[in-house]
């Protein structure tokens, strides 16, 4: 079977930036493939690539079969893009917006218009259609920035960052959008930096780092990679870390402090049980603490795991990202 | 068509999206932008009352100490002028336009949908247009209102006015390079104020024989003289000889040569400058 997506070798370099260091990638048809990356890491640029709206340097991409750098205008007939900057006319109604992008995707006007309904109706916009996208609120428009994709039908949705800045409820909403296109059969490649929305939608996460594929797999592959759970305590004191340091190293193995935080952490094989084992352990101790919680790694100690790096600059990486 | 087309995304295997023509494409890129600013009112009203400032500025602050040639009075000399250079004040919002829509991820989205990627230049170009035949028409008014009266024939009057739209056209092409190199809209506004010396350094709003040398050179040898030439002595007809050096046939010429000059090289630099990625 024909990948939906193949990329070989992809370099791209802005100036001194080296944003594609010879990507590798395969999707197969059927999955949807979220590339999972801190800021800068290239998710960007290789969705543009994909889109055809860059050139790169040097490698091979094939969308659905068709050689992306020698067909574009190929390429073109079978995607749909949404943008992370969500790239909506706000002085038309949602309606119009469909109908504009219907029409140059090929259809008739009625076959527009047709088509319009039916995307109101899967984004759940319906009520809204006839109101101009500058009186929409965040969710909506991504919505219907989503909808303007897949007014076409495209055999491969590109998803840049689609929840990036949304309010969690909108964001619960735009996911269960994906899930519908999912369960009707629309392959998708999204990027995203949150390890929890890789989880939820994808079937294959990809996590890419300075331009380069540093590991993929399922999300089940991955949360082993990844780790155990992580205890992590937040001190009363930030005098006292290293003594809950020294407790939680008899918990599990490397414990970390963050002085700034006043947090100490440290993965776990068995979360529940070694939680209260680490909580008799400090009480014991008479370690006074504010907090004491039982977390999944963040997407900060995927890449501590992965790389032996911290994902971003130092700074970041001492504040657990909010997964 | 119809085959190509499937009522859901979903399916085993989505159709090929055929793609729109450059017509179509660029009927519903410029639908986008006439949406745009008929629901925009500060956009139509700025561009008007900054026309019509001017006017009242040249006609009746400057206009006494400007000496125009023989018994024309300035009034008559000015406003077809003014008509023909209101298409460079049309344009100055077409370059923040265009960088916005390449700032705001716009461009983008059309660039990755299944259309000739002119189009989406020529659909601004000809969304444009409808903004300087606004400007124009409006410009005429006001130009009536303080007291122009046209000498020439009516005919010539109109076709001074179409030769106003065609100029119009090819100046909207170096404001959408403007936009194009810009990057941010800010930075095309700022760009774009290099049009305005073409505008006061013209024979727009006083004879540039009044000129010091070297400015007057820059003046006579610039595309908006011979295009205002042209307009005025259509506009004027035998009450403007005496004015020019040269006949109307002369300005419509060099005018319309200039057009077709600038169309072709900043039309093709938009279209290289646009191309690139």
């Amino acid at each position: 079977m024909t990948p939906i997506l193949e990329a070989r070798g992809l370099t791209k370099r802005y100036g001194k930036t080296q944003a594609l260091a010879g990507l590798d990638l395969v999707a197969s048809p059927g999955r949807v493939v979220a590339l999972l990356g801190p800021n800068g890491a290239g998710k960007t640029t290789f969705v543009r690539a994909v889109a055809t709206l860059l050139r790169p340097d040097a490698g091979t991409l094939h969308v659905d079969g068709i050689d992306a750098l020698r067909n574009p205008a190929r390429v073109r007939q079978v995607i749909g893009l949404a943008g992370q900057f969500a790239a909506v006319e706000e002085a038309m109604t949602g309606r119009e917006n469909l109908v504009m992008v219907g029409r140059l995707f090929g259809l008739s006007r009625k076959q527009a218009k047709a088509a319009a309904v039916r995307v109101l109706d899967l984004m759940q916009l319906t009520g809204a259609g006839d109101r101009l996208v500058r009186t929409y609120s965040g969710g909506m428009r991504r919505r219907i920035d989503l909808g303007i994709s897949l007014v076409g039908t495209p055999r491969l949705l590109l998803l840049d960052e689609p929840t990036t800045g949304l309010d969690p409820g909108s964001r619960i909403q735009l996911w269960d959008a994906i899930r519908n296109l999912v369960a009707a059969g629309t392959d998708i490649l999204l990027t995203t930096q949150y390890l929890d929305e890789a989880d939820r939608l994808a079937s294959d996460i990809v996590i890419i780092d300075h331009g380069t594929v540093i590991a993929s797999g399922t999300p089940a592959e991955l949360k082993t990679l990844a780790g155990d759970d992580m205890i992590e305590v937040h001190a009363r004191d930030a005098d006292q870390l290293p003594a809950v340091a020294k407790v939680l190293g008899t918990i599990g193995h490397d414990p970390r402090i963050e002085v700034p935080t006043r947090r100490a952490y440290v993965p776990a094989d068995d979360g529940s049980t070694r939680l209260m084992e680490a909580m008799r352990a400090l009480d014991q101790q008479g370690i006074a603490i504010e907090d004491i919680s039982l977390r999944r790694p963040t997407l900060d100690e995927v890449f501590l795991t992965l790389t032996g790096k911290p994902a971003q600059t130092t700074d970041s990486a001492e504040q657990p990202a909010n997964v | 068509m119809t085959d190509t087309y499937a009522i859901s995304p979903a399916g085993p295997r989505a159709a090929v999206n055929s793609g729109a023509g450059i017509w179509i494409s660029s009927i519903e890129i410029a639908g986008r932008m006439i949406r745009k600013f008929a629901r925009t009112p500060q956009l139509i009203f700025f561009t008007t009352t900054q026309s019509a400032l001017f006017l009242l500025m040249f006609r009746f602050a400057f206009g006494g100490a400007i000496k125009t040639h023989g018994s024309l009075s300035y009034v008559d000399f000015m406003v077809p002028g003014f008509i023909a250079s209101s298409i460079m004040w049309a344009g100055l919002g077409a370059a923040t336009g265009v960088a916005e829509d390449v700032d705001h991820g716009f461009v983008d989205r059309l660039r990755s949908l299944p259309i000739p990627r002119v189009s989406v230049l020529t659909g601004r170009a000809l969304a444009d247009m409808v903004l300087v035949v606004w400007s124009l028409a409006t410009a005429t008014v006001f130009g009536f209102i303080v007291g122009f009266r046209l000498t020439g024939s009516v005919t010539d009057g109109l076709a001074a006015f179409g030769l106003c739209v065609v100029f119009g056209f090819a100046f909207e092409w170096c404001f959408i390079l403007i936009g194009l190199l810009g990057g941010s809209a800010q930075a095309a506004q700022s760009m774009s104020l290099v049009m305005v010396p073409l505008i006061f350094l013209s024979s727009a709003y006083v004879p540039v024989q009044s000129m010091p040398q070297g400015v007057r050179q820059f003046g006579e040898n610039q595309p908006l003289t011979p295009m205002v030439d042209a307009v005025r002595s259509l506009a004027l007809g035998p009450q403007g000889h005496g004015l020019f050096a040269h006949s109307s046939g002369y300005y419509l010429g060099v005018s319309l040569a200039w057009t077709a000059g600038i169309c072709v090289v900043i039309g093709l630099l938009a279209a290289w400058r646009f191309a690139r990625r």
